[in-house]
């Protein structure tokens, strides 16, 4: 079944065109990987989807709702997380409050309850604290949960990132480059976290990455982009063989 | 209660509670005048701490919140005779409506331009109160009756000591479960990355409009307990310079702290006396600096204060608090 579909999406900054009428379908629970040169348009086109631009045409639809026009909170609601090629933690706070921050769509207590303490922010902030526990413990990180996040090693951020996604209990997950700047063994484990989200927890997964060994492994269905359009889709093997992926990323 | 986690932080609370509240009994009339006024300017540091340390949205029109809340209970009480159990918190409301206001057009500024934007709002209010006449007596000043309750007149500042003590410790809790629960986390993470906060689900519209709101209310219902404090509001009362002082308490006291908030205001409140003490002092010791004191001092003190902290220590006070208590718990090894 279709999760997401994105209809002859176009994003132009000025005379720049960042993406071109490009239409791509993401079945629920499936890997989907989303590949391409410097400068195609991966992190474009997953800006559109999480509202930080608006696409100047065309659609997003998630379960057949256009979701193009909506605000990056109001998409946070529907349930679409990410994380960021480049860090995008709150340095200053421990890896809990970071968590925790993940679960702020899923709290309601109002400013009365919060400054008492009391009631639905008292149960909510308990409720919180236990799942943000439970995902400390998949994701491996209970030696570091004090600690401030921005004293912590980058493979360690990266996962902490993933945390602060998976608190936001999602459907889709968007991941930027999860593996960027990471020797072997770092890789192999954010390799098993990714596949153990899907499996375990059924959260549909569109990925931009560069390292090909990491996509060819774990994708189910890779999308090529290249100056902002579609250059190629398919199983990985499906890709390999393309001769214009081959051409875009060789140059010939 | 949870706030304070150990035995001996219960132990202190209570006895430091004790000592507060017996202070009226055996403390000079200067000393409790002295503690309202601290209390007054807590919660008011507290309040510019909520919008500018938690939410990182620079003010420098907290001065203007404060005015609006005095002039609002002075206005109600003196006009309408309104008890001051109502008048406080409606100083309150009143000046969290105008943070709502300023809030809104201030949604895209950030840094210097907030700064300025803020700073116009304080300049136009004291405008405003110094020229609407009819309504806040402008220039002659505004006298407020003295605060009763059941007939009973609590109008010298021992009395009035139990209500401002009330409203700090109420605020202070406020505010502690505030920063510690969904909204205060909001709050930081609007100040350290708006980007990331608004793709994990934060309305930013409605957060910083709320740290405004909230932010407000505390300097309204500061302003209420200082119009009942000093008995008299004149314009000249609630200056640019008055921000600043707000500015310095919260930066000199720890930003992003609400115990740095309370020892910034109560250090601050205090300092005149310092200096005027340590001037005395050693217009004794050296007879040529005999009587050399003047109230200006205290300006350019604020100044070199400021400064000193920001250089030595940015988390202020409570940065040093809290590492000589780190330091004790770890003894006797360093770390």
């Amino acid at each position: 079944m279709e999760l997401l579909e994105i209809k002859n999406l176009s994003l132009r900054f000025g005379g720049i065109i960042a993406l071109t009428a490009l239409d791509m379908t993401v079945r629920e629970g499936e890997l989907h990987a989303v590949i391409g040169p410097n400068g195609a348009g991966k992190t474009s086109l997953f800006n559109c989807i999480s509202g930080v631009y608006h696409p100047t045409l065309g659609e997003i639809l998630l379960r057949g709702e256009n979701i193009s026009h909506l605000k990056p909170n109001e998409i946070a609601e529907k349930g679409i997380a990410r994380t960021f090629q480049n860090i995008e933690l709150f340095a200053n706070m421990s890896v809990i409050d970071n968590l925790m921050l993940g679960c702020h769509t899923h709290m309601t207590s109002g400013i009365l309850s919060c400054s008492l303490f009391f009631g639905k922010a008292l149960r909510q902030e308990e409720e919180s604290r236990l799942q943000v526990e439970r995902i400390i413990d998949f994701l491996e990180i209970e030696k570091v949960r004090k600690k401030a996040v921005g004293s912590l090693p980058y493979g360690i951020q990266k996962r902490v990132e993933f945390g602060r996604a998976l608190a936001m209990k999602p459907k889709i997950l968007l991941l930027d480059e999860p593996v960027a700047g990471m020797n072997v063994e770092e890789t192999e484990d954010i390799a098993r976290f990714v596949l153990d989200i899907k499996e375990e927890m059924g959260i549909t997964i569109i990925m931009v990455e560069h390292d090909m060994g990491v996509v060819m492994d774990i994708a189910d269905t890779v999308t090529v982009l290249d100056f902002g359009s579609k250059i190629g889709e398919g199983s990985p093997l499906e890709v390999q063989s393309n001769p214009k992926v081959i051409a875009a990323y060789l140059g010939q | 209660m949870r706030i304070f986690q150990t035995i001996w932080g219960k132990l202190w609370l209570i006895l430091f509670c004790l000592a507060l509240l017996s202070l009226p009994l055996w403390a000079d009339p200067y000393i409790i005048y002295m503690v309202n006024i601290s209390g007054i300017a807590v919660i008011a540091a507290i309040g510019l701490n909520i919008l500018t340390g938690l939410t990182g949205q620079i003010s420098l029109g907290h001065a203007a919140f404060v005015a609006i809340g005095a002039y609002t209970s002075a206005i109600l009480a003196s006009k309408l005779n309104t008890p001051f159990w109502l008048t406080i918190p409606a100083g309150g409301i009143v000046a969290a409506f105008f943070g709502i206001l300023l809030g809104f057009p201030c949604l895209r500024l950030k840094g210097l331009y907030l700064a300025m934007a803020t700073m116009s709002f304080g300049v136009v209010v004291e405008y405003g109160i110094t020229h609407w006449d009819s309504l806040t007596m402008g220039v002659r000043g505004i006298s407020v009756p003295a605060p009763t309750i059941f007939g009973y007149t609590l109008g010298d500042p021992s009395k009035l000591f139990y209500v401002t003590i009330f409203f700090v410790t109420i605020l202070t809790l406020g505010a502690k479960n505030l920063a510690r629960t969904r909204i205060g986390r909001a709050f930081v993470a609007i100040r350290d990355r708006d980007v990331a906060a608004e793709v994990i689900g934060i309305n930013l519209t409605k957060y910083k409009v709320m740290a405004f709101a909230i932010s407000s209310f505390y300097g309204g219902v500061a302003g209420g307990l200082y119009s009942y404090s000093t008995t008299y509001l004149h314009p000249e009362n609630f200056t640019l310079l008055l921000s600043i002082e707000y500015i310095a308490m919260i930066i000199i006291g720890g930003l992003g702290s609400i115990l740095g908030s309370i020892f910034g205001a109560v250090f601050l409140t205090a300092m005149p006396d310092i200096i005027k003490g340590f001037a005395d002092f050693m217009g004794r010791q050296f007879v040529f600096l005999h009587g050399r004191y003047d109230e200006e001092w205290n300006i350019a003190a604020f100044g070199l204060l400021i400064m000193i902290f920001l250089i030595v220590e940015p988390t202020g006070l409570n940065g040093i608090w809290t590492r000589i208590k780190t330091s004790f718990k770890n003894w006797p090894f360093t770390y």
